[in-house]
């Protein structure tokens, strides 16, 4: 198995991939910046490296910081977690040429899904259903861009190819702002991304976001886990997630599982994935894929048992996966709230001293958080302090023992969205299921 | 393992008040014990009630003691590498104690990705302590020479 490994992330990913390696035997080192010296798995780690101020691009974001850490630490790998350096593709490459295993797929195969417009195309090659697209990029002066548009159907949405994650997207509804709208989301990706490519999709009004969870390893196997429903969002950003997703039948589970698992062989995937569809009318669109552990792998794990993070890690020391197609089993039902250090109503971020912390527990709640009573919420990264999952036999059952678990957690000192949360899971609509992307910002008058 | 790494781990057993220590590197192990008497209450200094968490073992933290306040300017590492005090193992060092230098003078080597990185001096003044050693791995922010 890997001697060690390289923790190069920060919060409560880093704290669960430092308990995967303890399970596994591997010794860890944290990498951390000057604001971050109190973290719960800095204090816990084998061994810690300060690789920079607290500024993200200084330090997280610091490639030679980060490899540094590993060559003056004799380390073998390097553990990205998500968001950060988890899909740069140069990093990926440079941990590789510098001798160290990355953990997670190969630098190509990150470039390739990390470019919308050529990750679409891989999908499309593999007979994974995507959303009907320009299947290109498109620019104020495409030839037959009025008629691509009227193909497709208005609504439409402009898209940039170096995005992702809900960031530089414009919906356009009629051909009179068609124009601007390219012109406007060209510019904005060009600053935000470095890239202006943008390309056109079919804007879907009512879906659900339903994701795919795989797992590859370097032998050609691949296996799915199942689903997620990610539909409850703010912003494009994820505030609860669930398995299964309510009303996905097992057949359907098993298409397009298949589907993604095929896709996985053919590009030579390695590690665990994630394939991102928009759920509409029965129909599933892919519109990206994560090519790293996604915030809400707990929910997956406490429906089928397996340990995501275990996985990446013996799929990174070479070995074949734990696990065949038939031992994955979907039993009950998860729900994950993503705890923020922010203001409830305004969403404001509010960092500082947790003075008073009393975690919930019980059977089948899980609490996956880096923080503790006295620790100082930083102010320079992004407001998610932890995670609550419960797991119930049933969907009901799952809610009203997230309902229990909301009432008893103390965060003190900070202000969270536990207040939202506790709304949320005694809505009528979000009690029944089903509910789209659209729903939180709508029906609750957010925007 | 390296006579100075032992005296280090000496200090640090005894300031930390901590009964034995027992590091590995690579092949090579040291365990160091202290056989003072402790009373009944600090008999296992394993995992405190306090909220912080403890490791069990002490950590192989690499950083340096910090400098007392007195000691005038410290130049701090602004990476993390292997510090080296001369830009091969045959020449002599860039810097000494006493040795007057000036902003901008190349004060030692951080090795880092394969590439030396000269360090610069961020300000003038005499240099009256070195902390750290030739080869050792060093991080972000450790402090490397008092200019006084």
């Amino acid at each position: 198995m890997l001697d060690k490994i390289v923790i190069a992330n920060r919060g409560e990913i880093a704290l669960r991939i430092l308990r995967a390696c303890r399970e596994l035997g591997i010794k860890t080192v944290a990498a951390y910046s000057e604001a971050d010296r109190e973290q719960k798995h800095v204090f816990l780690a084998d061994e810690s490296v300060c690789i920079g101020p607290a500024a993200s691009i200084d330090s997280y974001l610091n490639i030679p910081a980060v490899i540094s850490a590993a060559e003056v630490t004799d380390a073998v790998a390097i553990h990205p977690g998500y968001g950060f350096l988890s899909e740069n593709a140069d990093f990926a490459e440079h941990v590789e040429q510098s001798g160290f295993v990355f953990i997670g797929p190969r630098a190509e195969t990150i470039r390739i899904m990390g470019d919308k417009v050529s990750a679409i195309a891989a999908m499309k090659d593999a007979g994974v259903p995507c959303v009907p697209g320009s299947d290109g990029p498109v620019s104020e002066n495409s030839k037959d861009l009025f008629q691509i548009a009227r193909d497709i159907g208005y609504p439409v949405i402009i898209k940039a190819s170096g995005g992702g994650g809900g960031r530089g997207m414009r919906v356009v509804h009629s051909e009179a702002a068609l124009k601007t709208a390219i012109a406007l989301t060209k510019s904005e990706a060009a600053t935000t991304f470095g890239n202006d490519m943008v390309y056109m999709e079919k804007y879907l009004q009512h879906p659900r976001h339903v994701e795919i969870q795989v797992l590859a390893d370097e032998h050609g196997n691949a296996i799915h886990l199942g689903e997620r429903d990610c539909s409850m969002q703010r912003r494009h950003q994820k505030v609860i997630e669930e398995a299964p997703a309510p009303g996905i039948t097992e057949e359907t589970r098993n298409t397009i599982g298949a589907l993604c698992v095929k896709a996985c062989q053919r590009i030579g995937y390695r590690g665990a994935g994630t394939f991102e569809f928009l759920y509409e009318d029965n129909n599933f669109y892919f519109i990206e894929m994560n090519t790293r552990v996604q915030v809400e792998h707990p929910v997956t794990e406490l429906v089928t048992g397996v340990d995501i993070v275990k996985e990446q890690l013996h799929i990174a020391n070479g070995d074949e996966l734990t696990y065949k197609q038939e031992d994955i089993q979907i039993r009950g039902h998860a729900v994950e709230c993503r705890i923020n250090a922010e203001d409830p109503e305004t969403f404001m971020p509010s960092p500082g001293t947790i003075t008073h912390y009393h975690p919930p527990g019980g059977p089948g709640v899980r609490v996956d958080t880096h923080v503790y009573q006295g620790y100082k919420v930083p102010p320079h990264y992004d407001s998610m302090i932890g995670k609550l999952i419960v797991h119930g036999e049933n969907r009901d059952l799952a809610l009203r023992r997230m309902s229990t678990a909301l009432s008893e957690i103390i965060i003190d000192g900070i202000k969270t969205n536990i207040p939202l949360h506790q709304k949320l899971v005694t809505n009528a609509a979000f009690m029944t299921g089903g509910t789209d992307i659209h729903y939180l910002e709508d029906k609750l008058g957010l925007k | 393992m390296d006579i100075r790494k032992v005296k280090k781990l000496i200090e640090l057993l005894k300031e930390s008040g901590v009964s034995e220590i027992e590091v590995h590197e690579g092949e090579e192990s040291v365990r160091i014990s202290s056989h003072h008497v402790t009373s009944s209450h600090q008999a296992v200094a394993q995992a405190p009630q306090a909220p912080v968490p403890q490791a069990n073992v002490v950590p192989v933290a690499i950083e340096a003691p910090m400098p007392s306040t007195d000691e005038g300017h410290i130049v701090k590492s602004p990476m993390v590498g292997i510090f080296y005090s001369s830009s091969s193992p045959d020449t002599s060092p860039f810097a000494e104690i006493g040795q007057a230098v000036e902003k901008g003078d190349v004060l030692c080597i951080v090795e880092a990705m394969k590439i030396m990185n000269q360090i610069e001096a961020d300000a003038g003044g005499v240099i009256s302590k070195i902390f750290v050693e030739n080869g050792e791995p060093i991080e972000y922010g450790q402090p490397l020479f008092a200019l006084k």
